[in-house]
């Protein structure tokens, strides 16, 4: 069901301000883990909660922030991915947005929990709004002492910067990331390392997405139990999906995980744009395995979704309603992915833009027999053979697509033309 | 000097907060692309003397991200999305009726030099599609009636 936690106050306007969030109880978590709390405890206080990534792979958080060496002599970097670009996904922003002091201070309190005294916040170049947002926050934070030298009088020091992309979705990829907050290109490495043992500049350093962190001061101030006591035993807590596509009431909405697929779409969402059938859901952004009209009633936590044959991953959920031609929406996709490719290993470069060209050449009813096997031998060989994710992330609706909608591609290319064509006016 | 005096002096205040000079450079690109409008080679130089980075490590970053044009574009960068929850909401009409509205084509400039047209991929807006951002603003759910509006506004602005 509905449930506001990371939304509680999100439709106040003024929550951006400091005063009004710290009126909201804003920054009593970061005072509590200073001041209260070890870095250690803060750890188990997450772990316990059973907090899990929202940035797409569902990676327990606090079990993450324990793997940086305790030992190290290096410096410590957290690092919060604002990059959001998976289609589909938009809910970070509105996060930066309307409650940018809730992302500084869950970055503050996991900065602690691994010994970091400079964290980053990395969104990506486009987002104008979110960046001017952030930034002014970051401003009322240090002026109101909650970041900057000896914080609460603690003698912890923490900055933190502020830094903008350039446009690329591969830099969403944590170590892409790395690289292009060194100034590189946004070219992903091979692990390991992982970043938690060699990261930024060479040294320990924690990704996490936005919601994630944002989560993280709710569960310093009320307990593990409390966030445990929403969602399902696996899947903790609340979660907030991006609706999107063909529904009546696109929009950004926090569910407690476990709730049904149909409530999002229909109760929240107002069901299917001018009264069509579903034709399908793709359901935790662009590069999640496509569910069927039957089953609506899955639960959106990341095992049932998982058991249903596709991933939580972000969070986005696309609609498609019957008037989409698949071959159409793999088309944009792939076009997307080969866009985004980084270049540097050979499956994804290659693969990628092979398959654009195939896929684009039945779209446009040029399609020959033998195609679509071609198509299914390149997806093999990119599926778990590239640096990074992106080439599964380019992969997996392709494979889904030719799964659940053979006939539809195999009737573009005896026809040479859609079974149903996506004409889509705008108002 | 292509960079004025502000955008040196905020290149510089970013640049001393990282620990490596190196980080600064996307920041700096970006400095110079909000004064500039694009980016290019000369300002590949000039980023390098004040960031003391050579002027090929500037370059090679930059060429890496498309968000920044490297040549000269119009007043008004319209960078509508097309990809697929925008595509799903109208977003191809959209371009056509930009390309109708403006008398040019995706990827052209009109011939006063106020708009350039160009599809981008999402933009992270996707639950207010079929949406478009000029420069550095967004615009979203998109109507005819809506970017008859911001095209005469822009326009007045030009
Ligand atoms: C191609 C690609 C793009 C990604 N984009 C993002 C992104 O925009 N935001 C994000 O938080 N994670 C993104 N990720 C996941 C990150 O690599 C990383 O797992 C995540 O930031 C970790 O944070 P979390 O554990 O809190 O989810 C992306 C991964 C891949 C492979
Ligand atoms: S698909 Fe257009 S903003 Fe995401």
């Amino acid at each position: 069901m509905e449930k506001k936690v990371l939304f509680t106050y999100i439709d106040d306007p003024a929550q951006v301000k400091v005063e009004t969030y710290v009126g909201h109880g804003g920054y009593t978590a970061w005072q509590k883990a200073l001041k209260q709390m070890k870095p250690a405890d803060v750890i188990d206080e997450v772990k316990k909660s059973g907090l899990r990534g929202r940035g797409g792979a569902g990676f327990p958080a606090g079990l993450k922030w324990s793997f940086v060496p305790k030992d190290s002599p290096k410096p410590r970097y957290l690092i919060c991915n604002a990059d959001e670009s998976e289609p589909g996904t938009c809910k970070d922003r509105v996060l930066m947005e309307h409650d940018p002091h809730g992302v500084i201070e869950g970055m503050a309190i996991a900065s602690y929990a691994i010994g970091s005294h400079l964290c980053f916040i990395y969104i990506r170049g486009e987002f104008g709004g979110p960046i001017r947002c952030m930034e002014q926050a970051v401003k009322e934070a240090y002026a109101k002492g909650y970041l900057g030298k000896n914080v609460f009088g603690t003698g912890y020091d923490l900055d933190m910067i502020v830094h903008t992309g350039g446009g690329a979705y591969i830099c969403g990829e944590e170590t892409a990331l790395l690289n292009s907050l060194e100034g590189e290109r946004g070219m992903s490495r091979i692990r390991p390392p992982f970043p938690a043992i060699e990261g930024l500049y060479a040294c320990p350093t924690v990704v996490n997405n936005v919601e994630t962190l944002a989560s993280v001061p709710h569960i310093i101030n009320n307990g593990a139990e409390w966030y445990t006591s929403m969602g399902t035993e696996k899947s903790a807590g609340t979660k907030i999906f991006s609706l999107s596509g063909h529904v009546n009431k696109p929009g950004n909405y926090e569910l407690e995980l476990g709730t049904p697929l149909s409530y999002l779409i229909n109760d929240l969402g107002g069901g299917i744009k001018d009264g069509l059938k579903l034709k399908a859901v793709i359901p935790g952004g662009s590069s999640t395995p496509f569910l069927l009209p039957d089953q609506l009633d899955t639960k959106l936590d990341y095992e049932s979704i998982a058991a249903a044959g596709s991933m939580l991953g972000s969070g986005g959920v696309i609609v498609l309603h019957e008037k989409t031609c698949i071959v159409w929406v793999i088309e944009r996709l792939i076009h997307f992915y080969r866009h985004e490719s980084c270049g540097k290993c050979t499956p994804c470069r290659e693969g990628t833009g092979w398959l654009e060209q195939l896929i684009s050449r039945i779209e446009r009813g040029e399609g020959k027999p033998g195609d679509l096997e071609k198509i299914e031998s390149i997806c093999d060989n990119i599926l778990g053979r590239t640096v990074c994710p992106l080439g599964d992330a380019a992969v997996m609706p392709i494979q889904s697509a030719l799964k659940l909608f053979r006939d539809e591609w195999q009737y573009h290319i005896d026809n040479k033309r859609c079974l149903v064509k996506s004409e889509f006016a705008f108002a | 000097m292509i960079l004025n005096e502000t955008s040196v002096a905020e290149i510089k205040e970013k640049m001393v907060r990282y620990p490596r000079r190196k980080s600064a450079i996307l920041p700096a690109l970006t400095v110079a692309y909000h004064q500039v409008g694009h980016l290019n080679d000369d300002i590949y130089d000039e980023i390098a003397s004040i960031i003391d980075i050579p002027a090929v490590e500037i370059a090679e970053a930059a060429t890496f991200y498309t968000m920044f044009p490297k040549h000269p574009v119009g007043k008004y960068l319209i960078q509508v999305c097309h990809n697929i929850s925008c595509a799903l909401l109208g977003a191809d009409s959209l371009v056509h009726y930009l390309e109708e509205k403006l008398g040019i084509k995706k990827g052209e400039t009109t011939p006063d030099n106020v708009f350039t047209l160009i599809t981008v991929e999402c933009l992270g807006s996707c639950a207010s599609a079929p949406m478009m951002q000029i420069n550095d603003q967004y615009y979203e759910f998109l109507t005819r009636e809506k970017v008859d509006a911001i095209l005469d506004e822009l326009r007045k602005q030009a």
